[in-house]
């Protein structure tokens, strides 16, 4: 099972930096999100794939009872989930807005790379 | 007593929510956020004297107990970078009251470079690797919503080049911690440092430093990765570029010092040579590209590149006299770089522009202004008895000693070419007559209100002082530098405190 879950990391990790070298705007946001999820998926699996109890403590008792699953790494990976979101959220409007400016979101275009050279003029506000 | 080790992320935070919920005006937020940069200074000076008296302190966050909780660090090198940050800081929220529009203000400008500073303070202070990339995060968000601020069209473009370089690096940074805590089980600095020498899997623990060095590499702007520096720090307000220009690379060059001495010391012929490699080439790119640029920013931003090169020199030479050096490098660079891009707006306001070939005349027209420039160009070319000159000295000794002749002499001729870029602004905006008027939507001032030369000059004298009483700066460096060579104190400290 580690063995499947590694390779699919490595799948969907070469797959999305193929997007976000495209130079296309859009395509990084999805690459950027699918790398996202594989190195979720790559927490979880340094974390130990285990067949085991939830990690919760019975009414009455003190401590744990037996092996349980480690929770710590879907801590981080909830962590990771809610950053990623927000991050990618960000993303998406800043794209907009700039596309609002530029009128591309090809990052090779005329157009993308004009409105530096505006700047280095001294148009400073 | 171990509490005060909360206040330099706390302050700033509150800070934050009392300017964001009480909505004061232009004048009455100014005033709150010095005051709260007041505040943050003498904490961080009061954090850095109690360091200094129990060598590391430790705070366990909701005195959870030692391998789940997260703790709070303060060694010499943290608390030193705090009370740096605590000082640009200051100067730049002196600096923002005059500089920053309405607009800017509304768009939360004071809130978002407080965030800024707590996230700051809390990557320097915290004691978890996961904890790190949290505050790595966090200074992201911040300083995403500063740089897209009051857009007059041309910066989107240069925020977007920021954004997606470093949203790439915080994916390295996780991945790389995933790693880790597959092979260790354990994500706390100082239980890693002992667990990391005890897997077998060397080289896969050697791969998962490569992705964090990768990971801290883009942050911190070295060689193959720092072109996004270059592309956006010239487009920002002058007091967020001041800040930025201060601060943010060298969180990353932090973040290197700290693991690369802490945790990654098992295979140092791959790590610490590769970073070797890497800081001698950003040295040498960095001063090059300057060299060929007209935009006082632009030459700025390189250099940059170029200094934060020496730095991680020191810690790829990594003996404790060199370490010592990058300590006193990242305090004497801080001031010194965040000054100078005070002094640019300062420049463009007294000429009405960034290029030098529309500038002049300021040495007849601006005198105090030519003082604010001439001491920190000139510490950042390193000439005695300024601070710069005794950062570089450390660092080429220290190459030097260990036995690394060609690095000495490349750090020696990088120091000369950045000469050359300074004596450059200096002829160019200074000493030359002042070029025919041009049209330019600033009207060029001639009398620069004090809230604008005041902090300018206090750095400058800052770093004059530095330069003159170079002997308990360097003591401190030297214990920072032992500190960080041989760490069962913090070690220690973390875990005894469990």
């Amino acid at each position: 099972m580690e063995a499947l879950l590694a390779m699919l990391v490595g799948l969907i990790t070469a797959a999305a930096f193929y997007l976000m070298l495209s130079g296309m705007l859009v395509r990084f946001v999805f690459g950027f999100t699918l790398m996202g999820n594989a190195v979720n998926l790559l927490i979880f699996t340094a974390g130990r794939l285990t067949h085991s109890d939830p990690p919760l403590i019975e009414p009455g008792q003190t401590g744990l009872a037996g092996p349980v699953a480690n929770a710590l790494p879907q801590a981080l990976i909830l962590t990771a989930i809610v950053i990623g979101f927000a991050m990618v959220t960000f993303l998406l409007i800043l794209l907009y807005r700039t596309h609002h400016q530029t009128g591309t979101l090809d990052a090779d275009q005329d157009a993308f790379l004009t409105e530096i050279s505006l700047s280095e003029k001294g148009k400073v506000s | 007593m171990n509490l005060l080790l909360i206040l330099p992320i706390l302050l700033p935070m509150v800070m934050a929510m009392i300017s964001v919920l009480t909505g004061l005006d232009r004048a009455r937020s100014g005033m709150l956020a010095v005051f709260g940069a007041l505040l943050h200074l003498c904490a961080s000076g009061f954090l850095l004297a109690t360091v200094v008296d129990h060598q590391v302190l430790v705070l366990w966050m909701g005195n959870w107990p030692a391998p789940a909780g997260i703790c709070l660090v303060a060694d010499y090198l943290s608390a030193a970078m705090v009370l740096i940050t605590s000082v640009i800081y200051l100067a730049v929220m002196v600096y923002s009251g005059k500089e920053i529009t309405p607009h800017q203000r509304r768009s939360g400008y004071y809130p978002l470079m407080q965030f800024l500073t707590a996230a700051i303070c809390g990557a320097f202070l915290t004691g978890d690797l996961f904890n790190l990339y949290v505050w790595f995060e966090l200074i992201l968000m911040a300083s995403f919503g500063i740089m897209i601020m009051e857009n007059p069209g041309s910066r989107l473009t240069s925020a977007v080049k920021y954004v997606t370089m470093n949203l790439l690096s915080t994916v390295f940074l996780i991945m790389a911690i995933g790693l880790i805590y597959g092979l260790t089980g354990t994500l706390n600095m100082a239980d890693l440092h002992e667990k990391v020498a005890q897997v077998d899997n060397t080289a896969l623990v050697t791969g998962a430093a490569l992705l964090l060095m990768m990971a801290f590499a883009i942050k911190s702007a070295l060689f193959p990765l720092f072109f996004w520096l270059p592309a956006t720090y010239h487009t920002l307000p002058v007091p967020v570029a001041a800040f930025f220009a201060g601060m943010l690379t060298k969180v990353g060059v932090y973040a290197l010092i700290r693991l690369f001495t802490l945790v990654f010391v098992t295979d140092v012929a791959v790590t610490h040579t590769l970073l070797m490699v890497m800081a001698v080439l950003t040295m040498v790119s960095g001063v090059a590209a300057a060299a060929s640029q007209m935009d006082i920013r632009r030459i700025l931003s390189f250099h940059i590149i170029s200094q934060v090169g020496y730095m991680v020199l020191g810690l790829a030479v990594f003996t404790p006299l060199a370490l010592a050096g990058t300590l006193v490098y990242l305090i004497h660079h801080i001031i010194v770089k965040a000054n100078l891009f005070l002094v640019s707006g300062l420049i463009q306001r007294a000429t009405g522009s960034f290029d030098l070939k529309q500038t002049g005349g300021l040495y007849q027209t601006h005198g105090l202004l030519s003082l604010g420039f001439f001491i920190p160009a000139f510490s950042l070319a390193g000439f005695p008895p300024l601070s710069g000159f005794w950062a570089k000295l450390l660092i080429i000794y220290a190459c030097l000693e260990a036995g690394h002749y060609f690095l000495g002499a490349t750090a020696a001729v990088v120091g000369l070419m950045t000469v050359f870029s300074m004596i450059k602004i200096w002829t160019e905006a200074f000493w030359k007559k002042k070029a025919l008027p041009v049209d330019s939507p600033v009207e060029p001032l001639v009398d620069i209100p004090f809230q604008l030369m005041g902090p300018v000059l206090c750095l400058c004298l800052l770093t004059v002082l530095i330069g003159v009483f170079m002997e308990p700066v360097l003591k401190f460096a030297l214990v920072a530098g032992e500190q960080l060579m041989s760490p069962h104190q913090y070690v220690l400290a973390v875990k005894g405190g469990g």
